[in-house]
Order: C-alpha cells, then sequence, then structure tokens
C-alpha cells in the first residue's frame, strides 16, 4: 500500500451495549479505586486516634456527621463487592466458571451478595450502636 | 492510554433517509454507518427503510436488498450467508455478530449497523483488518515440528488429544471477539486479543505440535498476553459460541504450572 489515508476509528464505547460482564467488570476496577482512596481515610483516623483524644473526637464527629456516613456506605459497598468478585477472579484465575451461563449467575450472585453483605453488615453496626 | 472519545474526523453525523414506499405492511428500519473515502467527509447514518414481506429473515439479507434497490454504493463484506466465512462480522444491535446468521427479528426497534467497534474504516461496514491478521501471523498459526513426518502415514493423535481441539478449531476468524474487548481497544497495539490469543493455544493445546515452550514463552509478556482482565465480553460476541476468554486462562495456567 502506497499511503494510508486518514480512516475514520470505528465507534466503540459510543454503540457497544453493555454487557453485564463488560459493566461487572469496569465497576471491580472503579470500586477498587474507592477502596484505595478510602483507606487513606482509613488512615487519618487511625493517626487522629494515635493524636490523643480531641483528636479522635474530631474524627469521630466527621465519620458520624450525614457525609461520613454516606461515605461509609458508599465504602461498604465497594468492599463487599470487591471482595465477592474478587473471589469470582480467583476461580477464574484457577480455570473455572468461564461458562457463559455460569458468569451471568456468578455475576448477579455478587450484585446480590454485595447487598446482602452491606445490608447486614449495617444492621450490625447500627444495633450494636443502639441507633437502631 | 485509553481515549474514550472519537477523534475528530470519526465523529458520525446524521445522514440521507431512504423511506420505504407505500403500501409495504411489515417495514423495518435501517441506520447504518457509512464512510465515503473519497468524500473526504466525516462517516454518517443513513436510514434505510425496507418491507419486511419482501426480504430474507437475516440482517444481511437486508443489506443486500439495500444494496440491489436502494443504494448499491453500500459496502460491505459478505460470502457464504451461512456463519462459516467470517466475513460479514459486524456491529449489530450494540454487539458484534454475524449479520448473515443474526435474525432482524431479534432488534427491538431501529436495526442499528456499525463496523466492528474501535478499527479504522475503509469504507462504510468495512474494517481494515490487516492488524489483527498481522497478529495472528505472530503466533505462527501453523504446526510447528522438528520430526520428520512420515511418507506413508498422518501424524496420528489419539480421540482424548483430538477432543482438546474441540471449541477452538471451530473459529472462523471473523474478529467478533477482538472487536469486542475493550482491552483491545485501549491496547491493540500490544495487546494481541482475543481471536489471536484463542489461535494461539489451539496450537499450544494440539498434541502433535513441538513447540509448546516456545509457544508459550512467546507469550510470556505483560501486554501480548496480561492485558485480558477476564471482562469476558469475546465469549459473550462470538458467534459460534466459543470462550476466547477460558483459551487464555488456560495459557495463563500452563504459564504458572511450568515455573513449578
Amino acid at each position: 500500500m502506497a499511503e494510508t489515508p486518514n480512516r475514520p476509528l470505528s465507534p466503540h464505547l459510543q454503540v457497544y451495549k453493555p454487557q453485564i460482564t463488560s459493566v461487572l467488570s469496569i465497576t471491580h476496577r472503579a470500586t477498587g479505586i474507592v477502596l484505595s482512596l478510602g483507606v487513606v481515610l482509613l488512615v487519618a483516623w487511625l493517626m487522629a486516634a494515635a493524636a490523643g483524644p480531641e483528636y479522635y473526637a474530631a474524627a469521630q464527629a466527621c465519620a458520624g456527621s450525614w457525609l461520613g456516613y454516606l461515605f461509609l456506605f458508599g465504602f461498604s459497598v465497594c468492599l463487599f463487592y470487591h471482595l465477592l468478585n474478587g473471589i469470582r477472579h480467583l476461580f477464574w484465575d484457577a480455570g473455572h466458571g468461564f461458562e457463559l451461563e455460569t458468569v451471568t449467575r456468578t455475576g448477579w450472585a455478587v450484585l446480590v451478595g454485595t447487598v446482602l453483605l452491606t445490608a447486614i453488615a449495617w444492621i450490625l453496626g447500627l444495633s450494636v450502636m443502639g441507633r437502631l | 492510554m485509553a481515549e474514550f472519545r472519537l477523534p475528530k474526523n470519526s465523529r458520525i453525523r446524521n445522514g440521507k433517509a431512504h423511506p420505504v414506499n407505500e403500501g409495504a405492511k411489515r417495514r423495518a428500519r435501517f441506520k447504518v454507518y457509512r464512510y465515503d473515502p473519497d468524500s473526504g467527509e466525516n462517516p454518517q447514518l443513513d436510514t434505510f427503510e425496507i418491507d419486511r414481506d419482501k426480504c430474507g429473515p437475516m440482517v444481511l439479507d437486508a443489506l443486500i436488498k439495500i444494496k440491489n434497490e436502494i443504494d448499491p454504493s453500500l459496502t460491505f463484506r459478505r460470502s457464504c450467508r451461512e456463519g462459516i466465512c467470517g466475513s460479514c462480522a459486524m456491529n449489530i444491535d450494540g454487539t458484534n455478530t454475524l449479520a448473515c446468521t443474526k435474525p432482524i427479528d431479534e432488534v427491538k426497534g431501529d436495526v442499528k449497523i456499525y463496523p466492528l467497534p474501535h478499527m479504522a474504516v475503509v469504507k462504510d461496514l468495512v474494517p481494515d483488518l490487516n492488524k489483527a491478521y498481522e497478529q495472528l501471523a505472530s503466533v505462527k498459526p501453523w504446526m510447528r515440528n522438528d520430526t520428520p513426518a512420515s511418507p506413508d502415514k498422518e501424524r496420528l493423535q489419539s480421540p482424548e488429544d483430538r477432543e482438546k481441539l474441540d471449541g477452538l478449531y471451530e473459529c472462523i476468524l471473523c474478529f467478533c471477539c477482538q472487536t469486542s474487548c475493550p482491552s483491545y481497544w485501549w491496547n491493540e497495539d500490544r495487546y494481541l486479543g482475543p481471536a489471536v490469543l484463542l489461535q494461539a493455544y489451539r496450537w499450544i493445546a494440539d498434541s502433535r505440535d513441538e513447540a509448546t515452550n516456545e509457544r508459550l514463552d512467546e507469550l510470556e509478556d505483560p501486554f501480548k498476553l496480561y492485558r485480558c482482565h477476564t471482562i469476558m465480553n469475546c465469549a459473550k460476541a462470538c458467534p459460534k459460541h466459543l470462550n476466547p476468554a477460558k483459551a487464555i486462562a488456560e495459557t495463563k495456567k500452563m504459564l504458572v504450572e511450568r515455573q513449578g
């Protein structure tokens, strides 16, 4: 070929229908990023605990505000999703669970499991704290 | 680095509409990606309406009807019209498949047809597959064997060893899976992609091939093989119901196992 013409790129993300496979995959990555960022806040909370009662009280007030609760809730959703989907990845790494039917079923199981585990964690947590 | 937006010369404009003649009882509307390299203009989406009572059941039937009766310049690859040549692979209703085995009835609403995703477009629905073919050639998809073949006998294989090639040899190289993979979209220059890796494994799994170790050496690379993140769009797209993701996982497993 003498010269490659300036060919357009065919549409990709713009036209490809979201698949349960790809949506769960990108969610795994996104939750991983959120978890890494959340760990920074966890460290800040630990540092506050180490710095003394005043700092700890301030950190607790932050975590106990509605914004703090919202963030903690999001963090717990990400945690359980990433955990469950991570287990799915471990099975794949061992060569199991590649049949499309299985992939779809385990995918939905991860979603349902995330909701359940998050709900259980919050119900337990709030009742222990006497806020439920 | 992944570029999520289409480059300026690739953004799609609205195109021409070709309504069906009066009197058609069952109609189907097709929105088809058009790109004319001679005009130098951006791609556009043309609308064609056809009379379903005068058209075959598959999307390819409709494309041929459009080309024959409405716009002879419409360009697409096709050959066998029965799902064995892999020519008419394209993005129909949001997923990659073969136009010849995709029933129009399976699509709700307008039938949207684009070329295979994230590829350089030669014209209309014809993508440039040269790079994918080069990648295929790079895994040397033929039997590598130092032992000379017997002059009066085939290279024999037990039924059990032959069975290991089921689910691999059926690949028709349509590249539906290759171009459904987001990882391939973002790393097409270095990641081999699901279709090519399935072919690579097809020879790794072949008991008659003697280059298994060399083949694994050639694949042991952070990009060529390990850009597969088990997204599984490949297996979902494959019109032959093969599972490239599983072939890739088997390859990864063999790489781990040979480390001992």
